[in-house]
């Protein structure tokens, strides 16, 4: 999930001080701000001052200090610590969801950019009914009807975004099927089979590395309005939207409730995009045009 | 002597270390052409760009005296200049399609000089003006031109009307970088004349161009460039007639015409062979390698209707033979070369290859057979999978990888550039990787679809010498397809004209351009701009 491990033959070990000059500072930042969320996700304890689920109602409702750097929620417990303990279900969410919506996108859009032209009207019109029907009322649809789980929403995600990114690898795969080098391996007489695994698949595929990292992001985003609507994962969990979605009430009276959370969730997806950018304008070769 | 019109000393621009333009000055009376030549990353755009102060944020820009109209304009602001630009001097870049605005009328934008510069008048008078300009500079029925958006213009209107809005405001000195880079032979051949009209009612103009027969008809002084300095400079016929530097001795030399059939164009490759066959036809009795007969062709535009693109098409090519075929966009000249690729079938007409049924197979029954024929095509970046190496390119086409480095050498490059991506190679090295690719698979006949047009002219030179000796020494036949007449004659034995579609006309190489018969041909051949200046060794 960090920016090294997928990075191309760069990061090999002889090149490695020269590809870590080569990086922006602000990008450096933003990767270990994502290294500090997958630390979080995968060992809360490491960074929890408190136990995210003991209660103490001396303490409720603490404005941020240095002893509860976000504050304390109506039942005294600290929220940093809460914010770290749900980073393993929002990221859960984030990836699964984009994970599955990919998988979705990826039938439907290889099977309009490959199969043959009946296939592909008729994918294509199944995507824009979906886009003409508002996919967040269909997502908060699902949830309503299938309960409020992570595995509802990444579903509920998913069926969200999944359309826009079918759409953007039927054009893909498209592009490259029409691309020269294609028609040269044809010209060569390769057999078709063959073109796809070798030309095609990887070609058209490559950019979506880049959407993946970018779509983790916004998967979080749409799970956070989800909760927001209350249709999040039920609370007590942690889950940064469960968060936002239990802080509603007191906007008024203790802002960082809805403040805290908010900004961790705008961090998080700040963080991935900057990175996912950075990886896209390497694998583009915008760097190289750069460095001229 | 009059007063120079422009006044230019120590020209030098960098972006950051690089070093794009270094001491460059000259000067200029009115009515009279400078032409600024030299290949890609000469200077010559920066140049040109620098004079209207469009350099750019980045570049670092140094001039010694930098005078326009008598007054100094060395030191203008971006606003300043803003003034000068359109009102003093006009500026044409290349490629109108991408110039003009997409989404605005052709003649709001012709107008939108006089607009910013305040114009007095109406606008029912404005829009009368930009009629008036549009039908100066040769666009036909300019009124309905002038409410059309630019891709409902031919490639020459957009030219011309892009070269109207930068003679909206009658300045003085006409700026043209590349402007008849991207059209046909006898559209350009209209623009041209456009502008040396322009000259002679009294505007002074500085030409860039990569082409040294265009340059060689329109300018009165010349200065060649190579990376960011003047190597020579001087009147036109001086430096044409009898070049004294070595490059531009060798950029006149790497110009392919009729004069420079059988001699070789690039100094630095040496003849492979010592005798080059003078003119090639297929040993008797043996049939022609390549037989097309009466292929037809056509294609549904959007609009659901039906537009023949190739016509009637038939063709003999022998072993070891070169034929060229000839034409303007648009001619069915590309479509010709896939339909005798079997990568588009005909609607009707055969093409044998060997002797053999060929575009009556099957693709399965054809793919075996693929190898006996292979195809370079214009721009070799887009026909490379982006992410393999040259070895895996080439390997991938041959039948055993292990001919890679003997491919490699054949075509001039480099074992250590195996290892390399498409992206990392010159134009040039693209090319021959290319080329090693359509060797690889040892076939008898190579379809060569504008292999050059992409190329600077000494890598072309290059490029064409390599075809010549590969083709002399496999004894491989090449199907030759460009739009320069001049490279088609060098390489040539026979020649096919397209039109709209149709052969309007073939026959040998000389025979078709030294004495063309169809009138098409004639006004073809006619609107080639050529060297204007005899070099003294030639004529001697």
């Amino acid at each position: 999930m960090t920016a090294i491990t997928l990075q191309p033959r760069a990061a090999r070990a002889s090149r490695t001080g020269a590809f870590l000059r080569s990086v922006p500072p602000g990008v450096k930042l933003a990767a270990l701000v994502v290294a500090l969320y997958v630390l979080a996700a995968v060992a809360p304890g490491v960074l929890q001052p408190h136990d995210p689920f003991s209660t103490d109602l001396d303490s409720s409702l603490l404005a941020p200090s240095l002893q509860h750097p976000f504050g304390t929620d109506q039942s005294g417990r600290d929220l940093f610590s809460r914010v770290v303990e749900g980073a393993r279900q929002s990221l859960a969410i984030g990836i699964g969801a984009t994970a599955l919506s990919f998988v979705i996108a990826l039938v439907l859009g290889i099977a309009a950019g490959l199969g043959p032209r009946l296939v592909d009207g008729g994918v294509n019109r199944f995507l824009e009914v979906l886009f003409a029907f508002p996919t967040l009322f269909l997502a908060l649809l699902f949830v309503a009807v299938f309960g409020q789980t992570v595995t509802t929403q990444i579903v509920a995600v998913a069926i969200g975004t999944a359309p826009g990114y079918a759409r953007i690898i039927r054009g893909q795969f498209l592009q490259v099927k029409g691309s020269t080098y294609v028609e040269a391996a044809r010209a060569v007489g390769h057999p078709y089979p063959r073109i796809v695994a070798q030309h095609i698949f990887p070609n058209a595929m490559r950019p979506l590395v880049v959407m993946f990292t970018l779509g983790v992001g916004q998967a979080i985003v749409w799970a956070s309005g989800l909760a927001f609507l209350g249709l999040g994962v039920a609370p007590p969990s942690p889950e940064w939207g469960a968060l936002l979605d239990a802080g509603r009430n007191y906007t008024t009276s203790a802002w960082w409730l809805e403040v805290m959370p908010g900004l961790a969730i705008v961090l998080f997806a700040l963080s991935v995009t900057v990175v996912g950018r950075h990886i896209q304008e390497r694998l583009e070769g915008k760097v190289k045009v750069q460095a001229l | 002597m009059s007063a120079p019109l422009i006044r230019l000393e120590g020209l030098r621009v960098a972006f950051g270390p690089t070093e794009a333009v270094r001491e460059v000055s000259f000067e200029l009376q009115p009515g009279r052409s400078l032409a600024i030549v030299g290949e890609s990353g000469s200077g010559k755009s920066v140049t040109a760009r620098t004079l209207v102060g469009l350099t750019g944020g980045r570049a670092q820009v140094g001039v010694d005296r930098y005078e326009y109209l008598g007054r100094d304009v060395s030191a203008l602001s971006d606003r300043e200049w803003r003034k000068v630009r359109g009102k003093e001097i006009g500026f044409v870049t290349q490629d109108a399609l991408v110039s003009l605005d997409g989404l605005r009328p052709v003649g709001k934008e012709v107008g939108e000089g006089p607009r910013l510069h305040g114009w007095s008048g109406s606008k029912d008078e404005l829009r009368a003006r930009v009629v008036e300009l549009l039908r100066d500079v040769g666009v036909p029925e300019p009124e309905l031109k002038a409410r059309q958006l630019p891709h409902e213009l031919s490639g020459g209107q957009r030219q011309r009307a892009l070269i109207a809005s930068a003679l909206a405001l009658d300045p003085s000195l006409l700026i043209a970088d590349e402007p008849t880079t991207a059209l046909d032979v006898t559209i350009q051949a209209q623009v041209l004349e456009l502008l040396e009209a322009t000259r002679a009612r009294g505007k002074a103009l500085i030409l860039i161009s990569h082409d040294l027969a265009v340059v060689s008809r329109m300018a009165d002084f010349v200065l060649v460039m190579r990376e960011g300095e003047v190597v020579e400079r001087g009147p036109a016929a001086q430096v044409f007639g009898d070049p004294q530097h070595e490059y531009t001795r060798k950029l006149l030399d790497a110009v392919p015409s009729a004069h420079s059939r059988g001699a070789r164009l690039s100094p630095s490759s040496a003849p492979r062979l010592a005798v080059v066959p003078e003119h090639r036809t297929a040993p008797a009795g043996e049939g022609p390698l390549l037989r097309a007969r009466d292929l037809v062709k056509s294609f549904r535009g959007p609009d659901k209707l039906a537009r023949t693109v190739v016509q009637d098409v038939s063709f003999d090519l022998a072993r070891g033979e070169t034929l060229g075929i000839v034409g303007e966009s648009g001619s069915g000249k590309s479509t010709t070369a896939r339909l005798v690729l079997a990568l588009e079938t005909a609607d009707s007409g055969v093409v044998e290859l060997g002797g053999r049924a060929w575009s009556t197979l099957s693709e399965r029954e054809r793919r075996p057979r693929r190898r006996e024929i292979s195809v370079i095509y214009q721009d070799p970046l887009s026909s490379f999978d982006p992410r393999w190496p040259v070895e895996r390119i080439v390997g991938d086409a041959a039948e055993d990888a292990a001919q890679v480095s003997e491919l490699l050498d054949l075509v001039g490059l480099e074992r250590s550039l195996r290892d390399r991506r498409p992206l990392e190679l010159s134009g040039g090295q693209r090319q021959r990787v290319a080329i090693a690719r359509a060797l690889a698979p040892r076939p008898s006949v190579i379809v060569c679809d504008e292999p050059v047009s992409a190329l600077d002219v000494s890598i072309q030179a290059q490029v064409l010498d390599l075809l010549a000796d590969l083709r002399d020494e496999l004894d491989v036949s090449l199907l030759f397809i460009s739009h320069d007449l001049g490279v088609v004659h060098h390489l040539s034995d026979r020649v096919l004209v397209m039109s709209e579609g149709r052969v309007v006309e073939q026959g040998t190489a000389d025979a078709v351009f030294l004495n063309p018969k169809h009138d098409y041909t004639q006004r073809l051949v006619a609107a080639v701009p050529r060297l204007g200046y005899q070099r003294e060794q030639v004529a001697a």
